[in-house]
């Protein structure tokens, strides 16, 4: 298994270099080292000078690619491509380009712990929730508590989440007043902030959910070792929570763990509307700024984690099912 | 697997057990729900609860900060010569951390003194004699803190290390703050900072073309900043510190201790309204030496985080894109809430406090708020005492709610929410690019005719007084007649029956626009009868370069726009780009017609006769002039404006100007927006205002009765809960009773079922 690993984090590493490579090229096709100087310098009167001093600054003022002035090894290491891939690979995050005294990998680990915040609790509930619900609908199969549970999750996937979003706060913070619509705060108080933007997202979640593993538990359930367990005459709860949820489970480690990145990364919308300061709501800013050193360290850090979890879910399977052998 | 099983028991056991406990906690929980967003009790306290958009300042240095979100901020924190006198109008500047504002003297090219009225040609060198308070002091921070023999305890003789600062991320994690009394010198130290390679000096071109040497100083700087980083690694985060002081300028000096000298080549007259940013605040030279240690810059300890400043807010918190927090200054000068006013301020309550020692206020809690509809929300629950502090267009858009129901009218009302409107210096306009062959000057005198007449039909059918003043009322204003808004000297907007002749007329002593037909006629005259090529047959088909997305939000705008063109037969394409796009076109001279706005930078007509100054052109020199309009007499009196003080001759001028721009339309006016701001019922001393920056100070809160409304508006509702909880409880009890069934279904009672 060691060794399977090792070259998954070996395929891993090359599928970094490529990401890190299509990412500075989608940037820079659409973004200019000049478009960006202009941008962040903001404000009025700008001068060519001082979009000039801007790139300096930052490294921006070399070629992007290929250096035509510089000799030997140096036209292709005198570039913005090579020292900018450099560093990153060797997790040297460096500053933001838009605001220098923002040290990136303080920023992210930071942000990281309010992004976990929000998601950690949200995944957890996320597994538990749906999984019993879609448990229940299983026990209940064929009948109308299970027919109208699928009407139900048809209904709640049909919704958009910035609907749950928009109706959740007005419902919960103007006509409730039990919750602020919006904001964060440190420690304990989070809480009260983090509440509503939680049980919106695991809402909005939960029909596809539990759907997708209703259906998973029906695949099983129709299974021989099921009709054993129900001839050794074992109750259906028994039969459900211990043997089907059981052989179940690798749909579910896939499902979830593909979602394990998202833990750490943030949502996008859900930190965007509720004033999260989560590393969501740090890489949308860094799209509109075009902040080439953020986006491009959170996209690397978005694949590494990507790249992480489906290592986790590997070495998962062999754990929930002894048959499987990574080789 | 057993792991499964055995996690259940458990959860099972605990959750039999732990129920009651659950019970409690959740009730607990429930009963102290509320939707403040703020800690217990904070309401209570004398601040000002506001908030700010998207994201953190970038630059709170005073020589880098040039937007205006930003000015939230630095003009809190520093106190520049100069500002505005805060209720009168037209714009008056009044003396801050100078002891008064000053008239330049004047010298000819020998160094002979000449009167004040002398011609701007003669005028060779403008002295300013800048007197400055004495006795002012900076903010407690540790760039100050000194020994008992004057040693500085954090920087210069005691350096620190990267390992002495340790987790320090902030000023007030030091254990000495210290302060000192501003000097000249420190204003000179800050005019010296412009020509920094360190940072962006976004007016450093400006300011070089005017103060004397600071072009030379810039390159003496550059030198000097390659020999201090000679042999360090070119991405050394911590560069040593750029001490200006080591080198005179020869335009900013300080011939004694409270009196600044500043020397301008030849005569600028707007040079006094620079004086009242923060870009010419006083910066004291331990500040930089402070900031330029070890791990300083990677600890977040830097001028554009932390300011220095001796104005009457200081930065005591700074969570990045969440929280800014400023406290008082409790080394602020003396600073009396001003007597006089205009008209109506003394009935609005404005001059109540009349001579009173400012701030009122302690603390500034500013927080982020990312989406429109939760900022208007936590206003309207009074969570915010202002929605953003310094956005002018709250009030307008709470106005247009207002008008669209008289359900919100009337819930507006009921809480008292103020909303103060008026127009101030800004203005948005639509231009045509000049080096375009269609609308632009013309390759020809019988081309460039044609093209000015299809401009002038252009002017007359769009119809901002219907667009901008009765349907986009959230972002609405008033029709523009010139570049000039109201406010400014010899601007004539608004006054008598000043119009446009080319689009209005008067008809009963009332200004009104031109009809449709006779827009029709011009556009005949231009070659387009009926909106098509007189000789092709071709319908025209203009172009207009739309600077972002079209949102929903534009959409509807850039609709009406199409329609305003449909009047004449002529077809508008919406060629709708981002911002790159849109800065690559303006630049390369692609774009055809194009939506632009300007905010003033100070009140003096200059500042907008400049964006259609010749030289000043976008595509040729990369200058604010987006039309590339050039025009040999309105560019002679541009210059001539520049030099001119407020009088008969800058009127005439101003005049000129207009008329010669009404008749060539390189743009059509657009109009001068409202600027509205909105206050709950106990902030007091709140008047509009685009220029002046430092309003906070000004604002008084009613903390009581903030609490009380607070209290009154958003008590929870809690008894849904307690009908969700017995609901799913009666779920958990009908589930429970159907798995029972189930579990003990006989055969036949199954296939019953």
């Amino acid at each position: 298994m060691f060794r399977y690993i090792l070259r998954r984090l070996g395929y891993g590493l090359l599928i970094l270099i490529g990401v890190n490579l299509l990412t500075f090229f989608l940037f820079f096709t659409v973004n200019t080292p000049d478009d960006m100087a202009r941008l962040n310098i903001g404000g009025k009167r700008i001068t060519q000078e001082q979009i000039d001093k801007w790139k300096a600054e930052r490294g921006y003022d070399r070629p992007l690619y290929f250096n035509e002035q510089a000799q030997g090894s140096e036209k292709v290491t005198r570039t913005v491509l090579w020292e900018r891939s450099v560093s990153l690979m060797l997790l040297d995050f460096g500053r933001s380009d838009s605001a220098r005294s923002t040290d990136i990998g303080h920023e992210v680990a930071t942000r990281m712990g309010v992004s976990l915040q929000l998601a950690l609790p949200l995944f957890l509930l996320q597994l538990i929730v749906s999984v019993s619900f879609s448990l229940g609908l299983v026990y209940f199969r064929h009948s109308r508590i299970d027919f109208w549970g699928v009407v139900l999750c048809v209904l709640m996937l049909s919704i958009s989440s910035l609907f749950y979003i928009i109706v959740g706060q007005y419902f919960f913070s103007r006509v409730l007043r039990l919750v602020p619509i919006s904001g964060f705060a440190a420690g304990l108080d989070a809480v009260r902030f983090l509440a509503l933007p939680v049980f919106l997202s695991l809402l909005a979640r939960l029909g596809g959910e539990a759907r997708l593993y209703r259906a998973m538990f029906l695949e099983e359930i129709g299974r021989d070792y099921v009709r054993t367990a129900r001839a050794k005459g074992l109750g259906e709860s028994v039969v459900l929570f211990r043997h089907v949820l059981k052989n179940a489970l690798i749909p579910i480690i896939t499902s979830a763990g593909a979602y394990l990145p998202y833990v750490f990364m943030g949502s996008l919308v859900f930190e965007s509307f509720f004033g999260i300061p989560g590393l969501g709501a740090f890489v949308i800013e860094a799209i509109s700024g075009q902040d080439f050193a953020i986006v491009r360290t959170m996209v690397f850090l978005g694949a590494a984690l990507y790249i992480a979890s489906n290592v986790l879910i590997d070495i998962a399977y062999t754990w929930v099912d002894p048959r499987v052998r990574l080789s | 697997m057993r792991g499964i099983a055995v996690l259940r028991q458990l959860l099972t056991r605990l959750g039999r057990q732990a129920a009651p406990a659950l019970a409690v906690m959740a009730a607990a929980l429930v009963a102290g729900c509320n939707n403040s967003p703020y800690p217990v009790g904070a309401e209570r306290e004398n601040t000002l609860f506001y908030s700010f958009d998207e994201r953190s300042p970038r630059y709170l240095d005073p020589t880098a900060s040039y937007t205006n979100p930003e000015t939230a901020y630095t003009m809190q924190a520093y106190d520049p010569p100069y500002g505005y006198h805060y209720l009168k109008r037209p714009y008056q500047l009044v003396p801050k951390s100078a002891a008064a504002v000053v008239k330049p003297r004047y010298l000819d090219k020998n160094g002979q003194a000449l009167p004040d009225d002398a011609p701007g040609e003669s005028i060779a060198e403008s002295i300013y004699d800048v007197p400055i308070k004495p006795g002012m002091r900076y903010q407690p921070h540790p760039a100050f803190a000194v020994d008992a023999q004057g040693r500085h305890l954090y920087h210069s003789e005691n350096p620190l290390s990267r390992a002495a600062l340790g987790e320090r991320r902030t000023p007030f994690d030091f254990a000495q703050l210290g302060t000192r009394e501003v000097v000249a010198e420190d204003f000179v130290y800050a005019l010296k900072r412009h020509a920094t390679t360190r940072i962006e000096a976004p007016v450093y071109a400006v300011f070089a073309e005017y103060v004397i040497g600071l072009k030379d100083y810039a390159a003496l700087v550059k030198r000097e900043d390659a020999k201090l980083l000679a042999g360090l690694p070119e991405d050394i985060r911590d560069k040593p510190f750029l001490d200006f002081r080591r080198w005179p300028l020869a335009g900013a000096t300080a011939p004694e201790k409270h009196l600044l000298r500043i020397r301008l080549k030849g005569k600028y007259p707007q040079w006094n309204y620079w004086m009242a940013l923060a870009f010419t605040a006083p910066v004291p030279w331990e500040a930089d030496a402070f900031y330029a240690q070890p791990g300083m810059n990677e600890a977040g300890l830097s001028l554009n985080q932390w300011p220095v400043g001796s104005g009457p807010y200081m930065m005591k918190e700074f969570v990045r894109d969440r929280r800014h927090v400023m406290v008082r200054n409790p080394n602020y000068r003396e600073d009396l809430y001003p007597c006089d006013g205009m008209p109506g301020d003394r009935e609005a309550g404005l001059l109540d406090d009349c001579g009173k020692k400012m701030p009122f206020i302690d603390k500034l809690y500013v927080t982020i708020e990312k989406e429109k509809v939760a900022r208007k929300e936590k206003f309207k629950q009074g969570y915010f005492d202002v929605p953003e502090i310094e956005r002018p267009e709250w009030g307008v858009d709470f106005r247009n709610d207002a008008d669209d129901s008289d359900a919100v009218a009337a819930l507006f009302k009921a809480r008292g929410f103020q909303f103060p409107l008026m127009t101030d210096i800004s203005n948005w306009y639509l231009g045509f690019n000049m080096l375009d062959p269609v609308v632009g000057k013309g390759a020809t005198p019988e081309q460039a005719e044609k093209n000015r007449k299809l401009r002038q039909a252009l002017a007359i059918v769009i119809d901002y007084e219907e667009g901008y003043g009765r349907i986009f009322k959230h972002k609405g204003g008033v029709a523009a007649h010139s570049p000039f808004p109201p406010g400014l000297f010899g601007s004539r907007e608004g006054s008598g029956d000043f119009h446009n002749p080319v689009t209005h007329k008067l008809v009963d002593g009332k200004v009104v626009r031109r009809s449709v037909d006779e827009a029709k006629e011009l556009l005949a005259e231009a070659g387009y009868p009926g909106g098509r090529d007189a000789v092709t047959g071709k319908p025209l088909v203009l172009n207009y370069d739309f600077q972002r997305a079209v949102t929903p939000e534009f959409k509807s705008e850039n609709d009406w726009m199409v329609k305003q063109f449909a009047k004449l037969g002529i077809q508008l394409e919406i060629r709708a780009t981002d911002f790159n796009q849109y800065q690559d076109k303006t630049l390369k001279g692609k774009h055809q017609i194009y939506w632009a706005g300007w905010l003033a930078d100070y009140p003096d007509a200059e500042n907008f006769s400049f964006l259609l100054y010749g030289p000043n052109s976008k595509s040729k020199n990369n200058g604010e002039n987006i039309s590339n309009y050039e025009n040999a007499e309105y560019d002679a009196l541009h210059r001539q404006l520049q030099l001119l003080d407020d009088g008969p001759a800058k009127q005439a001028a101003m005049d000129r100007m207009t008329a010669i721009l009404q008749h060539d339309a390189p743009w059509l006016f657009g109009y001068f927006p409202w600027g509205g701001l909105a206050f709950q019922q106990w902030v007091h001393n709140g008047k509009p205002s685009i220029l002046i920056r430092d309003m906070a100070k000004y604002y008084k809160v009613d903390a009581n009765l903030r609490a009380a409304k607070q209290a009154e508006w958003n008590a929870p509702v809690r008894w849904p809960l307690v009908l969700v909880a017995l609901a799913v409880l009666g779920l958990v009890w009908v589930g429970r009773r159907s798995v029972r069934a189930r579990e003990t279904a006989t055969a036949r009672r199954h296939a019953a079922a």
